[in-house]
């Protein structure tokens, strides 16, 4: 007797009410499962507030700046992994997120900026707030629409989150003429992606058993074998089956900060991480290997430093699903075109069938063991609280149970150092772009998607200023994020490069008054008051300066209900060590002061 | 070195503009560029020629492969296609020189597509070498104005 075979019918489009453009957008974001908009309003983008105001899914947060609204979406989708949606008006408003789409170009982070655009009959008329969104953003994003039919609407939604969130993750950018979303229509909601020069198939490449064999032969026959991973370990989800091949293999693991705390920092195979301002151990490893195994990471000049001497003597083996970063910085033996996770996943198992004979790597760690014991991250505590102990005391205080995000400069070195990841996602800052005034506002996004966990922006005092009006969002959306601000009252890394290139010459590095410097021994003479500031926006906040009130004022920040900013006085002498000057190989690497 | 490049794209506004971002914001000069659609409207093909280092190139070929606008991307190598261009050229003829200008003509295959007292307009066919040999040929009879559609490549076999 045979059995009835269920018929798989195909999924069908949907053909929604009557509605304008703008409730067709937000009825397609809902579709796409999105709970949040990072979104400040103006002439040509009201609409869509109009329609956001009627969705009962999505909470529409309105940052104090559209920068900051980008990117607290930044935090939301590094927090999440998800796609994460940001929104602001034509012309300006446009222009003042173009940072953030950068930042999401750069780093690989599925963000969906939405912009209003100008009438359709004013577009290419210098019309008021009018810019070349779409044109303007070109070189920046993973791809973009500009939507002149109405009835493409929720099509280019649909699209836009498949293309941000599939392969390697990026931006995409919507533009949509106000008339479009003016227009009153019957929106046909399509069931299924189609677009012929994205196929879904090739977002998922995978890489044949013959080359990775061949990787586990190399490794087996390896003296000095590294696996070097990054921010595509993060974003494929692989941070187990990178574990569990670590572990099966016995490869040391020495990860980019685009990957920190996908390959545990306490496990005894981590070389943490490497590069200009890695550890030692991390950075000799690479130099030093004859197997380099490359997974998800992009040979970054803040990686290789001088890219003749970065690995030379070694085989270099590049697994990553972006066919064009094959020898695009660094030219390698064998590139392999696959999904992290499945080259990870299929290489353990072709080790536990067998074919794989484990090299004995005990000479190689003995080695490695040796560097790290030698060379860990250090600093000298002296009289004041200095940089790294704030954040060693944070590490320490919050057991690493907690989310940061960062600012950029020498606090985001020292926040990678001294507090250590041991989870992906848990370290949140801009790393290709590198932009400052970044910490807040992510903390912010990474608290809205994680209200139960612990987020703390490191920041340092220049990177503060650049979006401390987000402490308004933070205050009136009741977000409880925390901030630490290491005020040294100078741009400290580009201080740290004048001091070893340009003789100490200060080229407006200094926040304060250049004639009055404040510091720890100069209280008095701090500019601006952040405590007093914080107070005006309604958040609690406490300056402290002695070492000793350091840890309760940690633990003070943390118990309190609400957002938080913890003035830390630190001095400007601080070098973020050890330092692998630019145009030098790991070998140069400087370890303590000169 | 030169290139040949044959781009297959969805037949979208902006997708010329990214393809040209992409050889230009890595410091190619295009030296030729065509656009026409295909038989299926929706799609068109792009012909470019390029100068540049070939390392260079084969990296800004891949990124303009991971263009989501864009089907397919082939780079000929010398002899594997069949490449083209036309070229139509304004040459100061009066009715003396006329004769003579259509003789180069003859020997290029070319055609006089319209005449007039003092100036000849042209229409010629060929591959690089054979429209260099021609123009300078009839570039002592004074060329006027010149539009050229870039080179055009197909595929041999």
């Amino acid at each position: 007797m045979k059995t009835e075979k269920a018929i798989d019918f195909p999924k069908q489009d949907e053909i929604g009410p009557e509605m304008k453009g703008a409730d067709v957008l937000v009825a397609s974001l809902e579709r796409e499962g999105v709970d949040v908009v990072f979104a400040y309003p103006g002439g040509a983008s009201m609409e869509l507030h109009q329609a956001l105001t009627k969705s009962e899914k999505i909470r529409t947060i309105l940052p104090r700046f559209e920068q900051g609204g980008g990117f607290m979406a930044h935090g939301h989708a590094r927090a999440t992994g998800k796609a994460s949606v940001c929104m602001a008006t034509s012309g300006p408003g446009a222009t003042n997120m173009v940072t953030c789409i950068a930042d999401a170009y750069m780093d690989s982070i599925p963000l969906i900026a939405i912009t209003g655009q100008v009438y359709q009959q004013f577009i290419g008329k210098t019309a008021f707030q009018e810019t070349d969104f779409f044109g303007m953003t070109l070189p920046i994003v993973k791809h973009s629409f500009l939507v002149l039919d109405k009835e493409d609407l929720p099509r280019v939604v649909k699209e836009a989150f498949h293309i941000a969130t599939t392969g390697r993750p990026g931006p995409v950018v919507i533009d949509i003429p106000k008339d479009v979303q003016q227009a009153i229509f019957a929106p046909t909601f399509p069931a299924e992606v189609d677009i012929p020069g994205y196929k879904i198939e090739s977002t998922k490449p995978e890489a044949t058993d013959a080359e990775l064999l061949n990787v586990l032969d190399l490794i087996s026959g390896a003296e000095r074998p590294v696996l070097y991973i990054g921010g595509g370990i993060i974003s494929a989800e692989a941070h187990l089956e990178l574990r569990e091949f670590a572990e099966v293999t016995g490869l040391p693991v020495a990860s980019t900060l685009m990957g920190l705390g996908a390959f545990d920092a306490e496990h005894p195979q981590s070389l943490y991480w490497f590069g200009m301002h890695g550890t030692v151990a991390g950075n000799w490893a690479v130099c030093d290997s004859d197997i380099l195994i490359c997974a998800g990471a992009r040979f970054d000049d803040r990686i290789t430093g001088l890219v003749s001497k970065f690995a030379p003597d070694s085989e270099i083996v590049h697994i990553d699903i972006d066919v064009s970063e094959h020898n695009k910085n660094k030219r390698v033996k064998h590139p392999i075109h696959s999904d992290i996770k499945y080259a990870l996943k299929r290489m353990t198992e072709l080790v536990k069938a067998g074919k794989f004979k484990k090299p004995d790597l005990s000479a190689w760690f003995k080695t490695i063991n040796g560097w790290k014991e030698q060379y860990p991250f250090s600093y000298d505590k002296t009289g004041h609280i200095t940089q790294q102990e704030a954040i060693e005391t944070l590490y320490e205080v919050t057991k690493g149970d907690a989310i940061i995000t960062t600012g950029v400069g020498q606090h985001q070195m020292w926040a990678a150092q001294f507090f250590k990841f041991r989870e992906p996602r848990t370290y949140i800052s801009s790393l290709g772009l590198g932009t400052m005034g970044f910490g807040l506002p992510a903390a912010i996004g990474a608290k809205v998607a994680f209200p139960d966990r612990l987020v703390v922006n490191i920041d340092g005092d220049g990177c503060f200023m650049m979006n401390i009006q987000e402490l308004a969002t933070a205050k009136i959306e009741k977000i409880n994020a925390k901030t630490i601000i290491l005020n040294n009252q100078h741009l400290g890394m580009v201080v740290q490069w004048e001091d070893l290139l340009y003789e100490s010459v200060r080229g407006q590095t200094i926040l304060c008054d250049k004639d009055n410097i404040g510091g720890p021994d100069n209280i008095d003479a701090i500019y601006p008051d952040f405590v007093k500031i914080s107070e005006g926006f309604g958040v609690a906040g406490k300056r402290v300066i002695k070492r000793e009130d350091l840890r309760g004022a940690i633990e003070e920040m943390i118990a309190h209900d609400g957002p938080y900013v913890l003035e830390v006085i630190v001095p400007y002498t601080e070098h973020v060590l050890p330092m692998i000057k630019q145009g030098l190989g790991a070998k140069e690497i400087l370890i303590k002061s000169e | 070195m030169r290139h040949i490049i044959s781009i297959l794209v969805e037949n979208k506004f902006g997708a010329l503009a990214r393809i040209a971002g992409m050889f230009s914001g890595r410091g190619f000069n295009i030296e030729t560029l065509n656009v026409g659609p295909m038989m299926d409207n929706k799609l068109s093909r792009i012909t470019a020629t390029i100068i540049g280092d070939s390392d260079a190139l084969d990296q800004a070929i891949k990124q303009v492969n991971k263009l989501i606008n864009v089907l397919e991307v082939t780079e000929f190598n010398s002899g594997q296609a069949t490449e083209r261009e036309l070229i139509m050229v304004k040459v100061s003829a009066s009715a003396g020189q006329r004769s003579e200008v259509m003789q180069v003509c003859d020997i290029f295959r070319a055609k006089i597509i319209d005449v007039s007292a003092d100036s000849v307009n042209i229409e010629m066919t060929g591959n690089a070498n054979k429209v260099a040999a021609f123009l300078n040929l009839i570039e002592p009879y004074g060329i006027v104005e010149m539009a050229r559609t870039g080179n055009l490549a197909l595929k041999r076999g």
